[in-house]
């Protein structure tokens, strides 16, 4: 604690890297700068766009608001790390297979964005346009309303919003089929990245 | 941005120590708005004590019925936890309206309560700010003011606190835990924040290096039948322009208990006393919400730009009682 920089090790999409950061690093700039992870990125700095959105321990965070020192020893996946060799993860897919974007800036936040909704979801977690959030209620259907609310954190400038909510509605019912294909329940929001 | 030191605290007594007696040291919950604040120039501590490895972490019911909610509990957590759904259903949909799904999984209970406010002036590090700068003045009151507020405030400061969470925690009687050097304490929200008065710079009754450790809600029947409604420039994602957590328990046609609270319409979370002490024992009609909206909001002072404000809490509350009342006759 005696010094302006910290080292750190983070675990970035399965591999384990010791860094050595200035306490003024966000956990985004660190991603970017020190290891060469320019898939994810910078829009507004401020935490008002979702441009850098990555999975912080398996739940999604916007990692310009995420001091890299204070993300030691904790787990990243970043859009670099979704695809299982060369599988598409079943959400990038569909951002393909829907024209999920025009320029593809914001792209990166939101395939890391919908891959925490449909975790989130699948944990049973309400949102702020469930009619009931009480538990007895049950988890709302994710339907566009839903996504629409849920994927609010990630702005698109090219306005291809339509396009994304088709496609993480048809990403969604995929996650899901494969995890019935599967005999499982979804590993909990707290849990690891979906897989399907 | 300035350098400094970071570090972890993992108790609650070595939290409060590394920060006893060193007025630049904060602590850091989810960061989400103290780092906005160090990016834009507001805040340069020189030491930066990490809270969110405390294990503070835990909901859970009392014996004698009350919530414990701990101060870093994340955002995201407590509106998921389903004791919180099922006994203050206003709280998880306040939580659930502010900011986005990524922000709420960082950012924590106690940093949620301490964000500060939204005025443009005070995060513009080139214009005077009383809260910013005490003593250099308030452009909001002659200037931009849109959003500002319309209850208690007073022409040093025109500015609302701006949590949606904080809203239905005021409404349900939420008491603050805190650690200081001297030992554990109790503030209920009420006494956490200080009117507005000449010292808008002194927003809490914290004492300096005051660790939150949780926040308690005694247990409130009525609470169960509660909502919360946000009012903004856009369907999500944004702050709000009004917001309402309500509560009501009517038998035949009576108010029992009600309980109202308001968001960014003032300096800190608004709970409507005046328009409940209206209300129960009276008739639950329209007219009577409408009657008791009327008498809390007597006391509003709003700006050129802000009167909209007036009829929108208004009808707020006219619609949220009127909803609840019909839900209660079903
Ligand atoms: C783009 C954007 C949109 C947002 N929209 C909304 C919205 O619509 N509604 C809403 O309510 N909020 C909104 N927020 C604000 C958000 O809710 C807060 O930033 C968040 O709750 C703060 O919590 P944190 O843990 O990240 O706090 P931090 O940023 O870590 O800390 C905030 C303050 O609290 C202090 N602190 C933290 N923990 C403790 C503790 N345990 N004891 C004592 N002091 C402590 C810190 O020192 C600091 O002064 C938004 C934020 C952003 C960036
Ligand atoms: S309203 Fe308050 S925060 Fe805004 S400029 Fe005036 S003193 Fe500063
Ligand atoms: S770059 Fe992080 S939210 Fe915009
Ligand atoms: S595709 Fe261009 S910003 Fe979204």
């Amino acid at each position: 604690m005696e010094t302006n920089s910290s080292a750190i090790s983070l675990r970035v999409n399965g591999e384990t890297h010791a860094l050595t950061v200035d306490n003024r690093t966000t956990l985004l700039d660190a991603l970017r700068e020190h290891l060469d992870l320019t898939g994810t990125k910078k829009g507004c700095d401020h935490g008002q766009c979702g441009a850098c959105t990555v999975l912080l321990d398996g739940r999604r965070a916007t990692a310009c608001l995420q001091l890299a020192a204070a993300a030691d020893g904790r787990t990243v996946t970043t859009i670099e790390g979704m695809a299982d060799g060369d599988r598409l993860h079943p959400v990038q897919q569909a951002f393909l297979d829907f024209d999920g974007y025009q320029c593809g800036y914001c792209t990166p936040g939101q395939i890391c964005s919908a891959i925490g909704v449909i975790e989130e979801h699948a944990a049973g977690w309400p949102s702020a346009v469930t009619a009931d959030v009480r538990p007895e209620a049950g988890p709302p259907p994710l339907d566009a309303d839903e996504i629409r609310e849920r994927m609010s954190g990630n702005l698109c400038r090219c306005g291809a919003y339509v396009s994304i909510v088709r496609a993480v509605a048809e990403a969604a019912a995929q996650v899901a089929a494969g995890r019935e294909a599967a005999g499982g329940q979804g590993s909990g929001a707290g849990g690891t990245r979906v897989t399907a | 941005m300035r350098e400094f030191r970071y570090g972890r605290a993992t108790g609650v007594a070595e939290a409060v120590a590394l920060h006893a007696g060193n007025p630049e040291a904060r602590f850091l919950g989810g960061g989400t708005n103290l780092v906005d604040l160090m990016k834009s120039g507001v805040e340069s501590p020189e030491l930066l004590i990490d809270v969110r490895g405390l294990p503070l972490d835990r909901i859970e019911v009392a014996g004698d019925g009350s919530l414990r909610i701990g101060a870093t509990v994340t955002n995201s957590d407590l509106a998921a936890h389903p004791e919180v759904r099922r006994r203050y259903p206003a709280l998880a949909q306040a939580v659930l309206a502010g900011a986005s799904g990524q922000l709420r999984n960082m950012a924590t209970v106690g940093g949620n309560l301490l964000q500060r406010t939204r005025c443009g002036y005070f995060y513009d590090t080139i214009q005077p700010c009383n809260k910013r700068r005490p003593g250099s003045g308030c452009p909001a009151v002659t200037g931009e003011h849109r959003n500002h507020a319309i209850l208690g405030w007073s022409e040093h400061c025109v500015a609302t606190h701006p949590s949606d969470m904080g809203v239905a925690l005021a409404a349900f009687d939420a008491v603050v835990s805190v650690h200081t050097a001297d030992g554990p304490a109790q503030l209920p929200l009420p006494d956490f924040y200080l009117p507005v008065g000449d010292t808008p710079h002194r927003e809490t009754a914290l004492p300096p290096g005051a660790l939150i450790t949780g926040v308690t809600l005694p247990p409130a029947p009525v609470a169960a039948r509660s909502r919360y409604r946000k009012v903004r420039e856009r369907a999500s994602y944004a702050f709000a322009n009004a917001s309402i957590a309500a509560a009501l328990d009517i038998r035949d046609g009576v108010v029992r208990e009600v309980r109202l609270a308001f968001g960014a319409v003032a300096s800190r979370p608004w709970r409507a006393g005046t328009a409940e002490r209206t209300l129960t024992g009276g008739p639950a009609t329209a007219e009577a919400f409408a009657a008791a909206a009327d008498a809390e909001l007597a006391a509003a002072r709003p700006l050129t730009h802000n009167e909209y404000k007036v009829p929108l809490v208004r009808n707020l509350v006219v619609a949220m009682l009127t909803e609840l009342a019909e839900e209660a006759a079903r």
